[in-house]
C-alpha cells in the first residue's frame, strides 16, 4: 500500500491503460491456455530449467528466490524489485501494451488485479492447478484473486485490519481504547482537548483506507459482473461511515497529514498521531520507520460500527500473477506456487510478512509470537481473528487504480473544504461511472 | 513601521510625521531597501534547502524524527550514513553513480558535440532550407521532453531498445536549446572574414573548423556542456519510463526508489540514506559549476556589446 501523487504519472498510467484496452480488443490468443497443465508438465519444466523474470517489491521474496534456485538449480530467477505502486503498474501496463519486456511473474495488489484480468492481461492459473488451492487461503484474499472458476493470481499476503494505538498517549490522558467508532469519536475529542497538538489519527483522504472502512461498515458500493458494473455509495454502510467521519472532519479532530510521508512517520513517533487503523502488515513498517516509539504502541481489534459486531475488512495486500505474455508460464506458476502456497510462505512469515494462508494464521507458533515493538504483545492473535472476520463479498472496480487516482479531486475535497463527505462520495461515484462508460463498461446506475 | 503608506482609516485623521526622503546622489548607485530585502529572501529561499540537506545528512532514521529539521540531532551519523549509502543493497548506489556518469559522458558529451557541429554549420554556411530548420529548432525548444516520453517509449520498444542504457543515451543526444545557443554564439563569436582568410590560405574545411573556429567557440561549448550535463544528471522522467532493471538506474531513479520504500508494506524505511544519497548526488554538479565558472561567465556576456 503506498501513495504516490504524481499527476504526470497518473496521465501516463492512463495512456497506458487505454493502450492496454486496445491491445486486448485486438484479439489475444487467450483460448490456447485453457487446456490443463499437469503437475508432470510443471515438474518437467523445472527439471529442464530456464530463466524467469519476477517484478515484485515485496522484500521477503529475495530469500524465497534464493531458496527456490537452491532447490531447482537449473532455474534462474531474475528478481527486479526497486519499484512499487503507480510506477510499477505504469511499467507493467507499458510492457503489456508494447508486447515486449513483460515479466513472467508480477506482484499485483488486490485492488489492481481486476484491471489486468479484465483486459486479458493475466494468465488464468486454474488449469495449472491453482483452483485446488482455494481452501488454503482466508476468504478475503481468495475472493480478490478469483473470479468464478478463474484464478488470476495466488495471494501473497493479506491485510486484515486492526487498530494500532499509542498506549503511552492513551494512558497519559486516561482514555479507554475504543471498541466502537462512536467511542473512537469520543476518544478523539478527549485527546485533542487534553493536548491540542495531538490527534486521534491522520487523514487527508485516502482511497484505500476509505474503501476499507466502507467494506467494514457493510457498504458494498461496487458490483462487478464481467463488463457490467454498478457503482453506488448510497447505502446504510456508507451512511454509518459518513456520520462518524464527517464529525471527525468538522470538529478538526484529524491531523492534516498524508499517510506514508516523513511527517506521518514523525507523528507516529512523537505521539501527535495516536491511532492507526490499517492492515496487519503494519508492524514491519513500525519497526523500521518509527524506531523511536518502540514499546509505546499496541494492537487492538478494529472498533465496530455497531457494538458487538465483529466484522473486519482488508487493507492492502497483494498477489503474484502471471501475465498473459509471460514466456515461461510453467516455471512462472511453479515459482508463484512455491512462494505463496508452498515452502516459501514459512520463510516469508519468519521475515515479517503477514500471511494469507490459513495454516500459517492458525499455527501456534504464529499466534504466540511476541512482538518486542508492541511491548511483548501477542498481536498475531488479534490479526488472525480479524482475518477470519473479513467479509468475502467485497469487490473492487475493474478500473480501481483509475478511480483511486481521482479520489482526491472528489472525496478529498471534504477533508480540506466545506464539501460534505456524502457529496464527495457522490461526486466520486459520478466520475467513476463516467469513466467506466467511456471505457466501454455497461454501468448500471 | 513609520514609513508605512497604508495606515488604517481611523488613524488617518491624526497628524503624522513623514520621514524625509533621502536624496539620490548621482554617481552612486541608488540603494533600494525593498529590492535588497527581496534579494535576501530569495537567497534564504534558495540556500535553506541546501543547509537542510547538509544538516539532515548527519542524522540517523530515528534522529530525523526526533529533532528539529534545521538543527543537528544528538547523534552525528554522517560518516556512518555515507558508508551505509555505498554498502546498502550490495552497494547499488555506486553502480547508479557510475550509470549516471556514463549517461552524462555519452549523453551530454554527445549532445554538446552535435550542438557545436550543427550550430557552426547553421551559423556560417548558406544553404537552402535554413529558415525551415530555424523554425523546427525554435519549435523543438518549446516542446517539453515529458510530452515526448511515451511516444519515444513506444518507438524504442519497437526497436527493442527499452531497458537498455541506449534508451537513455540516445534521446539525451538531442538538445534543441543547445543547438540554438551554439548557433547564435557561433554567429557572433567567429568573424566570417577569419574563416575566409583561412580558406584563402588553403586550409581545408575540417582544419578551419578545428583550428580556427573551435578555440573561439570554447566559452559557448562550456556553457552548452554545463546545460546538457545538468539536464542529463537530473533526468528523471525519461529513465523512469524506459528502464525497469535497477542495475541501469541513474541516481535520480535510484533515490526515488529508495524513498518509496517507506511507502511499501514491509519496506525498509531509509530516509537517512535518501538524504545522504541526495547530498552525494549534488556534490559533483556543484564541483562542475565551480570548476567551469570562469569559462561559463565569459561565455554568457560574449557578443553582448558590439565593438
Amino acid at each position: 500500500m503506498r501513495r504516490t501523487t504524481s499527476r504526470i504519472l497518473r496521465g501516463i498510467a492512463l495512456v497506458s491503460t487505454l493502450a492496454l484496452g486496445v491491445t486486448a480488443c485486438g484479439g489475444s490468443d487467450d483460448d490456447s491456455d485453457t487446456k490443463a497443465v499437469s503437475a508432470g508438465d510443471i515438474q518437467a519444466a523445472l527439471d529442464k530449467g530456464g530463466d524467469i523474470t519476477v517484478w515484485a517489491w515485496e522484500p521477503t521474496l529475495k530469500t524465497v528466490a534464493a531458496d527456490f534456485q537452491k532447490k531447482y538449480p537449473k532455474v534462474k530467477i531474475n528478481l527486479v524489485g526497486e519499484r512499487s505502486g503507480d510506477k510499477h503498474y505504469t511499467a507493467l501496463s507499458n510492457a503489456i501494451s508494447a508486447g515486449k519486456g513483460v515479466p513472467d511473474v508480477a506482484q499485483v495488489e488486490y485492488f489492481a488485479l481486476g484491471q489486468y484480468s479484465l483486459t486479458k492481461g493475466l494468465t488464468d492459473l486454474a488449469p495449472y492447478g491453482a483452483d485446488k488451492l482455494a481452501s488454503k487461503y482466508t476468504p478475503g484474499p481468495w475472493n480478490a484473486v478469483s473470479d468464478g472458476d478463474k484464478v488470476y493470481g495466488l495471494p501473497m499476503d493479506s491485510g486484515p485490519m486492526a487498530l494500532f494505538y499509542n498506549k503511552t498517549v492513551f494512558d497519559k490522558y486516561k482514555i479507554a481504547v475504543p471498541t466502537t467508532w462512536d467511542e473512537y469519536l469520543d476518544a478523539a475529542r478527549k485527546l485533542h482537548k487534553a493536548d491540542p497538538k495531538a490527534y486521534i489519527a491522520n487523514d487527508l483522504g485516502d482511497p484505500g483506507f476509505t474503501t476499507s472502512l466502507l467494506w467494514q461498515a457493510g457498504s458494498r458500493p461496487y458490483k462487478v459482473d464481467g463488463t457490467k458494473v454498478a457503482i453506488n455509495f448510497d447505502d446504510a454502510g456508507a451512511k454509518k461511515f459518513e456520520t462518524v467521519w464527517q464529525k471527525l472532519i468538522d470538529e478538526k479532530l484529524l491531523a492534516p497529514v498524508n499517510g506514508w510521508t516523513d511527517d506521518w512517520y514523525k507523528g507516529l513517533g512523537d505521539g501527535t498521531i495516536a491511532t492507526l487503523a490499517t492492515g496487519a502488515w503494519m508492524p514491519a513498517n513500525f519497526t523500521t520507520g518509527v524506531p523511536n516509539a518502540k514499546g509505546q504502541w499496541r494492537a487492538a481489534a478494529m472498533p465496530a460500527w455497531t457494538a458487538g459486531d465483529k466484522a473486519s475488512a482488508e487493507n492492502g495486500g497483494s498477489s503474484l500473477a502471471v501475465p498473459a505474455l509471460a514466456k515461461n508460464k510453467e516455471l512462472a506458476y511453479a515459482f508463484t506456487e512455491y512462494a505463496n502456497a508452498g515452502a516459501g510462505v514459512a520463510s516469508r512469515v519468519s521475515e515479517g510478512a503477514f500471511p494469507a494462508t490459513k495454516a500459517e494464521l492458525e499455527s501456534a507458533a504464529f499466534q504466540s509470537k511476541k512482538f518486542d515493538y508492541f511491548g511483548g504483545q501477542e498481536a498475531n492473535k488479534i490479526f488472525a481473528e480479524s482475518a477470519a472476520n473479513v467479509a468475502s463479498d467485497w469487490s473492487y472496480l475493474p478500473f480501481q487504480p483509475y478511480a483511486n487516482s481521482i479520489f482526491n479531486d472528489t472525496v478529498g475535497k471534504a477533508y480540506v473544504s466545506g464539501t460534505k463527505l456524502a457529496d464527495g462520495l457522490k461526486a466520486w461515484q459520478d466520475a467513476s461511472i463516467k469513466y467506466g462508460e467511456e471505457q466501454g463498461f455497461t454501468v448500471e446506475k | 513601521m513609520s514609513t508605512s503608506v497604508t495606515a488604517s482609516p481611523v488613524k488617518n485623521t491624526a497628524p503624522r510625521l513623514r520621514t524625509p526622503r533621502k536624496k539620490h546622489t548621482p554617481g552612486k548607485p541608488k540603494r533600494n531597501v525593498l529590492l535588497t530585502v527581496l534579494m535576501a529572501l530569495m537567497a534564504v529561499y534558495t540556500v535553506v534547502p541546501l543547509i537542510w540537506l547538509v544538516i539532515n545528512a548527519t542524522k540517523t532514521q530515528s534522529g530525523l524524527a526526533d529533532s528539529n529539521g534545521l538543527w543537528f540531532a544528538h547523534d552525528f551519523a554522517l560518516w556512518d550514513n555515507i558508508r551505509t549509502t555505498f554498502t546498502y543493497h550490495d552497494g547499488i548506489f555506486g553502480r547508479w553513480l557510475l550509470n549516471t556518469l556514463l549517461y552524462v559522458v555519452l549523453g551530454a558529451g554527445g549532445a554538446t558535440l552535435l550542438a557545436v557541429l550543427g550550430g557552426y554549420a547553421l551559423a556560417k554556411f548558406q544553404f537552402p532550407g535554413k529558415r525551415a530548420i530555424f523554425a523546427v529548432v525554435i519549435g523543438a525548444v518549446a516542446v517539453p521532453a515529458t510530452a515526448l516520453a511515451v511516444p519515444t517509449f513506444l518507438m524504442f520498444s519497437k526497436m527493442g531498445l527499452t531497458d537498455t542504457p541506449w534508451a537513455v543515451i540516445i534521446p539525451s543526444l538531442v538538445s534543441p536549446f543547445g543547438l540554438y545557443l551554439m548557433w547564435v554564439f557561433a554567429a557572433e563569436a567567429i568573424p566570417t572574414e577569419l574563416l575566409e582568410a583561412a580558406r584563402m590560405d588553403g586550409a581545408s574545411e575540417v582544419r578551419t573548423f578545428f583550428q580556427v573556429a573551435l578555440p573561439l567557440l570554447a566559452p559557448g561549448i562550456v556553457t552548452v556542456l554545463l546545460f546538457t550535463t545538468v539536464a542529463t544528471w537530473n533526468n528523471y522522467f525519461l529513465p523512469l519510463i524506459m528502464l525497469k532493471d535497477p542495475d541501469w538506474y541513474p541516481l535520480t531513479l535510484g533515490l526515488s526508489a529508495w524513498s518509496s520504500q517507506a511507502q511499501t508494506i514491509g519496506g525498509d524505511v531509509i530516509f537517512n540514506l535518501v538524504i545522504t544519497g541526495s547530498l552525494l548526488t549534488i556534490l559533483p554538479l556543484i564541483a562542475a559549476f565551480l570548476f567551469l565558472q570562469k569559462y561559463w561567465q565569459s561565455g554568457l556576456a560574449a557578443g553582448s556589446v558590439k565593438e
